[in-house]
């Protein structure tokens, strides 16, 4: 193709997007836009399965039958949105394996929110509140990003994590409300998950590398930090409600800006843990690593059976 | 009318091994050797515990005295369960997880095909649904049988030695416990020594197709239904009961 009729293909392109046109697997797309969308929805469903670990820790001793069933069908959900994220993601070329392998080899990145132990059960109710929260504020805008398939999965993304969102909130109602122990237990996690959380939302603007490009894209639709704002009017409200304490001296209401000012983050913290000095980075991986090499003759015996089989039907049709 | 004390006994040396295996299963989630799988195994994990939330409510209402499920669920000793030793077997690999879900699906099967004729309502009612999910279960584990017994060497090698470990815990799914009888008497128990020649029949059909062998075993293990269990038992019991110790008398 000469570098005319590229230029041409890509000024169809970014019309469509302008279009609010969906880009399906098929379609004419620039090299860097197929790149990026491997990138960012693989390193989703990296998140998706690596964050099964954290609360994975507390589904055998969860409190009461019931918080028990709820846990491990939310972390079952999450196995879902990886399974689903894995496959928008093959339809650009990419296999589940090469996926695999750029986590494993720490080549790809996954959110460091999940490189914070669960160290007592209100943790599992302060990442339903705080993390899956946060999540949903990133990940509602791209219900209507460029890509397809993404944005088709993501639909159903956002429905299950806003229903975890309320089971998180509810989970931590209830310790808030209960002993003082309990709220003690409560106003831990508050004060242990907080900070991380606003973190989640992404380094400020002037340090986020891909935000221009992924704008123009729809990839993104607001900034970090219009999105961490956004984070801390809507979680402020519903920590008074129950009576928890966010752990930022410094956060005000702000009356002419109608949002909360609050204190520095601190991103030293953040950068350590993603280039993987956090509490957890190494045993999170060794979970991961150990899983698929566990089960790699498992894996294998499947497909030998499945062979075998398909060639018993071949030999009886001949 | 069945004695209460007894009805409750019989219960738990159903719902107990509900329980156990949908704690072992639980303990899986996150490890599994791949994401289908994974979910897989939640499912029946999810299965298996909404079955003995059914049973506890139901024991819970028995005893009256505002006992709740959770009362019935963690708040026993080791010696008050009931379940056989199969299910407490520990996941030791893959093949362990397979065999002893399927050694345990096919009696589960087998059972609750009977219990829903029970003349206990409620049992007969919890039966029922839990068929469509145990079939799905036994459909689930057999497939695993043959894909690892018939898969490679090393799976073959592998799900073999699982199952010669645990075969020689399965004699005592058919063994009736005195609370048994008058829960058979009042037509409202299964008599488990009347499932055993179709159990041995429908393994050896899945195990032969698999191209494996039943082991030649002539001593069983057996204790879990008199509450005398394994060591393994009670660091399952460690977790289950971490947060209701630790933590007693209050709401989750």
């Amino acid at each position: 193709m000469s570098e005319k009729e590229i230029k041409n293909l890509d000024e169809i392109f970014e019309q469509r997007i302008a279009r609010d046109e969906k880009i399906e697997p098929k379609d004419w797309m620039p090299e860097k836009y197929r790149k990026t969308h491997i990138r960012q929805i693989s390193q989703h469903a990296h998140s998706e399965i690596v964050g099964m670990l954290p609360e994975g820790n507390w589904i055998t001793r969860a409190p009461s039958l019931r918080r028990k069933v709820a846990l491990l069908a939310k972390v079952q959900d999450e196995a879902g949105h990886g399974l689903y994220l894995y496959s928008a993601c093959e339809t650009l070329g990419v296999s589940r394996e090469e996926l695999y392998d750029q986590l494993h080899s720490g080549k790809a990145k996954y959110s460091s929110i999940f490189n914070y132990p669960t160290i007592t059960w209100a943790d599992i109710g302060a990442i339903g509140w705080l993390v899956d929260g946060a999540a949903i504020i990133n990940q509602v805008p791209l219900c209507s990003t460029s890509y397809g398939p993404y944005a088709r999965a993501m639909i159903r993304v956002c429905k299950e994590e806003s229903f975890h969102q309320r089971q998180g909130f509810e989970i931590m109602m209830t310790l808030a409300q209960g002993t003082p122990e309990q709220k003690e237990m409560a106003q831990d996690a508050l004060n242990r998950w907080w900070w991380p959380s606003l973190m989640m939302l992404g380094p400020t603007d002037a340090e986020s590398v891909h935000t221009a490009q992924s704008m123009k894209w729809k990839l993104k639709r607001k900034t970090n930090d219009e999105l961490r704002q956004q984070f801390i009017d809507q979680t402020v409200p519903q920590a008074e409600l129950i009576g928890l304490t966010i752990p930022d001296p410094e956060l005000k209401w702000n009356e002419e800006r109608k949002s909360y000012d609050f204190g520095p983050i601190d991103w030293d913290e953040f950068w350590q843990v993603v280039k993987g000095h956090g509490p957890c980075n190494k045993i999170r991986m060794e979970a991961r690593v150990g899983a698929w090499e566990e089960g790699e003759w498992v894996r294998d015996a499947a497909m030998s059976y499945a062979e075998k089989q398909q060639n018993k039907k071949t030999k009886q049709a001949v | 009318m069945m004695n209460k004390e007894n009805l409750i006994e019989y219960i738990y040396s159903i719902a107990d091994n509900s329980l156990i295996l949908g704690q072992q299963l639980s303990e899986l989630c996150g490890h599994g050797p791949n994401l289908e799988t994974d979910i897989a195994c939640t499912n029946m994990a999810l299965d298996l515990l909404g079955q003995t939330r059914s049973y506890y409510q139901y024991v819970a209402q028995l005893v009256g005295a505002n006992k709740t499920e959770d009362d019935i669920a963690y708040l026993r000793t080791e010696r008050q369960y009931k379940n056989v030793l199969l299910v407490e077997q520990p996941s030791t690999h893959f093949g362990y997880v397979i065999g002893r879900q399927f050694l345990f699906d096919v009696f589960h099967l087998l059972l609750l095909e009977k219990l829903q004729f029970s003349k206990d309502e409620t049992l007969a009612a919890i039966a029922k649904k839990g068929i469509k999910e145990v079939s799905y279960h036994k459909r689930f584990s057999s497939d695993w049988i043959k894909r690892l017994g018939d898969g490679t060497k090393v799976s073959h090698d592998k799900i073999q030695e699982a199952i010669n470990h645990l075969w020689p815990y399965t004699e005592e799914l058919f063994d009736v416990m005195p609370a048994d009888k008058e829960a058979i008497e009042c037509q409202i128990g299964v008599d488990a020594a009347t499932l055993k020649e179709s159990y041995v029949a429908a393994v050896s059909e899945i195990i032969t197709e698999a191209t494996l062998t039943l082991p030649e075993t002539k001593w069983y293990q057996r204790g879990g239904k008199k509450g005398i269990h394994t060591e393994h038992m009670g660091y399952l019991l460690s977790d289950l009961q971490y947060m209701q110790r630790t933590y007693p008398n209050m709401k989750w």
